[in-house]
């Protein structure tokens, strides 16, 4: 299912994540959260933020612990927790998160 | 959420009427070529993959006497037809193992047998053809290979295995799954199922350690690559990511501070799980699996303990010593490979740990057996120490436990619903219906006894529990690691 944002089409694999990660913009991750009704607020984008510079730095996304406390960090202790996430992402934050922000689905027993 | 109804959970369990065609449309993702190429298998079908697959069966069935005799010796007694978690939860009728089986059976018949290479019709024997290509791709995508119908068929005939021919057979002329084999490719590349590279897994554990300060004042470590470590500690890498898993991962190295014997992970063999046993491929097994000899040879380890991981224990009780043996370079006077929860018990049993139980008040605890510990493998030296450690553990940290029914414990247990290479997105319809015998036996408990806390040994049931537990109304976070329990429960710092 390719993306069409702006007139430029970038591909996607079966489930709608990114083919190739140099394609992300901010306007793919809006597109992506629209087809899943979600509107992507401020906190939305900490996340999405925090999952990209993570990635850079070390070619996967965090473990969900790295994430919650990096979240608590950034918008308060109550906000840093698993439960907090899934009210953002309700598919599950490392899945829908990852493919908002771009990044490949996470594998393995998770 | 998806697009399915979910089972009603009655009172108790029923025998579903049988329902054709049900799940007929319920097929993984395919895996594509590069994907193929990481783990050895041609990217697609190519002209003349009928006489290749008709071959490699001849050759399964020639190398493996347990496959010949699973074949040849069904009766169609019927005694497994309601046996199946994936029968029951979607009436299906050829998500009954012998259904399951014949679809394979049918075939070799025809190519291996006197009656089927003269009289196929007679026997329902059938041509290698792509709709029979396709058939299996289909419902050996629904089958977890969880052994369970083998403990019910008079002649111990096991699918598991008739499944993972199948997908073998599928795999050599080119038609793999996606989930199994990029996780498997990323075992062979980076170490473990996730892709974890070895800088993130560093940092993953340097937080930990710090979460663990944090929490309790005490410095825990969890060390990875240390040489010379008494011992080597190899867990599926969903313990560094996931939650509930994290929490067993926490309490392991509560474990091993209390008792004073050093350890390690490893970055080369970050990863116990071994999914080459859910598509049935040897060549991928022993790659997968040599990663762990060569890591405890690297790091000088004395023994090797198995984090909670179910299939990873089979292999590693079952297969590891004709796999990747001989084992001398260990201590023998342990046990070869130790899991974690042999490892927690004896320490319990000596009286090594103070674990206070009143740490679990607020659960009232049950546990779920997952399969392939429970069919497949042994703990202790006793018959049943893999029903009867893991119960001790959680006894020894809670104050409340009870089981689930009988009929659906021990070697009976029901599959989580998830494992074999099936806890994937695109199969979350057959997930959630394969779970219904588990969450029928759950609410009784539920019910009956307040039950709020599912204790698990394996990454794939807690994953799977975690997703599946909200379409039957139950909280995600009701599932945990046993060593999460311990973890609560363990008292720290010098004995008193």
């Amino acid at each position: 299912m390719p993306i069409t944002v702006a007139g430029k089409t970038v591909e996607t694999d079966e489930e709608g994540y990114l083919a190739n990660r140099t394609d992300w913009s901010e306007e793919i991750a809006k597109e992506m959260a629209k087809v899943d009704n979600c509107d992507l607020s401020q906190n939305h984008w900490e996340v999405i933020n925090f999952l990209r510079q993570y990635y850079d730095e070390y070619q996967i996304a965090p473990a969900v612990r790295v994430l919650t406390k990096a979240i608590g960090k950034k918008l308060g202790p109550d906000k840093g927790n698993s439960k907090y996430l899934y009210e953002l992402f309700p598919y599950g934050p490392a899945k829908q998160a990852c493919k908002y922000a771009g990044l490949p689905k996470p594998t393995g027993c998770v | 959420m998806a697009n399915f109804e979910t089972p009603v959970l009655g009172e108790y369990q029923t025998i579903p009427e049988v329902h054709p065609d049900t799940m007929v449309n319920s097929k993984p993702f395919v895996a594509k070529p590069d994907i193929q190429a990481g783990v050895g298998f041609p990217g697609e079908l190519a002209p003349g993959w009928e006489n290749v697959a008709v071959k490699k069966l001849g050759d399964l069935v020639s190398q493996s006497r347990a496959l010949q005799v699973f074949l040849d010796s069904c009766v169609k007694c019927g005694a497994c037809t309601d046996k199946c978690h994936y029968y029951l939860g979607t009436s299906d009728p050829k998500n009954m193992p012998v259904a399951r089986q014949d679809l394979l059976r049918s075939v070799y018949r025809r190519y291996y047998t006197f009656a089927g290479k003269f009289f196929p019709k007679l026997v329902g024997a059938r041509d290698m053809t792509k709709d029979v290509l396709d058939e299996w791709y289909t419902y050996f995508h629904q089958c977890s290979q969880c052994r369970r119908c083998s403990v019910f068929c008079p002649y111990g005939i096991d699918t598991a295995e008739i499944s993972m021919a199948a997908r073998d057979v599928m795999d050599t002329v080119g038609l793999g799954q996606k989930y199994s084999n990029e996780i498997i490719g990323k075992v062979h590349k980076i170490g473990n199922n996730l892709g974890l590279p070895e800088l993130a897994l560093a940092d993953t554990l340097a937080g930990l350690e710090e979460d663990v300060k944090d929490e309790t004042g005490v410095d825990v470590k969890y060390p990875v690559d240390v040489n010379g470590a008494e011992v080597l500690v190899v867990t599926p890498s969903a313990d560094f990511f996931a939650e509930p898993h994290i929490d067993g991962l926490i309490g392991y190295g509560k474990v091993f501070h209390q008792a004073g014997i050093s350890w390690t992970l490893s970055s080369h063999a970050s990863e116990a799980a071994n999914f080459s046993m859910f598509i049935g491929s040897h060549d991928n097994l022993h790659r997968a699996a040599m990663r762990i000899r060569e890591a405890a040879l690297d790091l000088g380890v004395k023994r090797i303990v198995v984090g909670e991981c179910g299939h990873a224990w089979r292999v590693a009780y079952s297969f590891w010593n004709t796999l990747i043996g001989p084992f001398d370079f260990l201590d023998q006077r342990y046990p070869i490979p130790q899991h974690i929860c042999e490892f927690t018990y004896d320490l319990i049993q000596r009286g090594a740990l103070t674990l206070d139980k009143s740490a679990n008040d607020d659960r009232i605890v049950t546990f779920h057996d997952s399969c392939n510990v429970s069919r497949a493998s042994r703990m202790g030296n006793t018959p049943g120490g893999q029903f009867m450690i893991p119960r001790a553990i959680i006894k020894a940290s809670v104050n409340k436990f009870y089981d689930m029914a009988p009929e659906t414990i021990h070697e009976n247990t029901f599959c989580c619903g998830g494992g074999g290479g099936l806890l994937t997105d695109d199969l979350m319809e057959l997930r959630v219906k394969g779970a219904q015998p588990r969450m029928q036996a759950l609410k009784q408990v539920v019910d009956e006894y307040g039950v709020n806390h599912v204790a698990a040994i394996c990454a794939i049931c807690k994953s799977q529990f975690t997703k599946v537990l909200p379409y039957y109304k139950y909280p995600m976070d009701m599932v945990g690691s046993v060593h999460g329990l311990v973890s609560r429960a363990i008292q720290l710092g010098a004995k008193n």
